[in-house]
């Protein structure tokens, strides 16, 4: 951890740049201790593609700074190369509308011709920031 | 703790033109869903309609409001 006036603030900032698919969330994807978190991950896990995941639960300061980054008020938030996409809800209305699959690069129900390719390796990131 | 009757005054008036349904979905007065259709959405991403309601409670949401739901749509103005 760098010595900075917001080691936190930081870390997240790079945690967000470092992966493409990242998701704060209340829990982990295998134990999610909220229901917003919870349908969020199943969403992802639908999709199929790696995510990062941070459980802001250890460290107030985490969903904090967070916030101050994201202007976002609500836990979860998915950011997706860098970008956040939102929370819960509209990840969801995303996900029925194939533009959640769009953004990430993945076949939706009816496949467009020239769908970019974002092929990520074959990595499971958990992050947990301390 | 707020009512769903409440909010939805709140949310008509702090967007302009805005038509708000809220549902108290656990009935106690802490997780609600809101649909609001308003043609102050238009133009805007689904993120900056979501701050927008956001908006009109401030440091509520998370607090006194736990959990607020949100379905936004933009309506054009006839």
């Amino acid at each position: 951890m760098s010595d900075s006036e917001n080691p936190i603030r930081e870390a997240i900032q790079q945690a967000i740049a470092d992966h493409e698919i990242i998701l704060f969330m209340k829990g982990t994807p295998e134990a999610p201790r909220c229901g917003f978190s919870a349908r969020t991950v199943g969403v992802l896990d639908q999709i199929g593609k790696e995510f990062a995941a941070v459980d802001i639960l250890p460290d107030p300061r985490i969903r904090q700074e967070l916030s101050a980054i994201s202007g976002w008020p609500t836990i979860p938030q998915l950011f997706v190369n860098g970008e956040l996409i939102g929370g819960s809800d509209i990840v969801l209305e995303m996900y029925e509308s194939g533009e959640l699959q769009e953004a990430l690069g993945v076949a939706a129900a009816a496949p467009a011709p020239d769908a970019p390719e974002a092929d990520g390796a074959p990595l499971q990131i958990e992050n947990r920031l301390n | 703790m707020p009512t769903a009757d409440e909010l939805k005054a709140r949310i008509e008036a702090g967007i302009p033109g805005s038509r708000a349904e809220v549902q108290d979905l656990t009935g106690g007065g802490d997780h609600f869903r809101a649909e609001i259709v308003s043609p102050a959405f238009a133009g805007l991403s689904r993120i900056e309609q979501h701050k927008l309601v956001y908006g009109v409670f401030g440091d509520e949401i998370g607090g006194a409001i736990h959990a607020l739901s949100l379905k936004t749509t933009p309506e054009r103005a006839t």
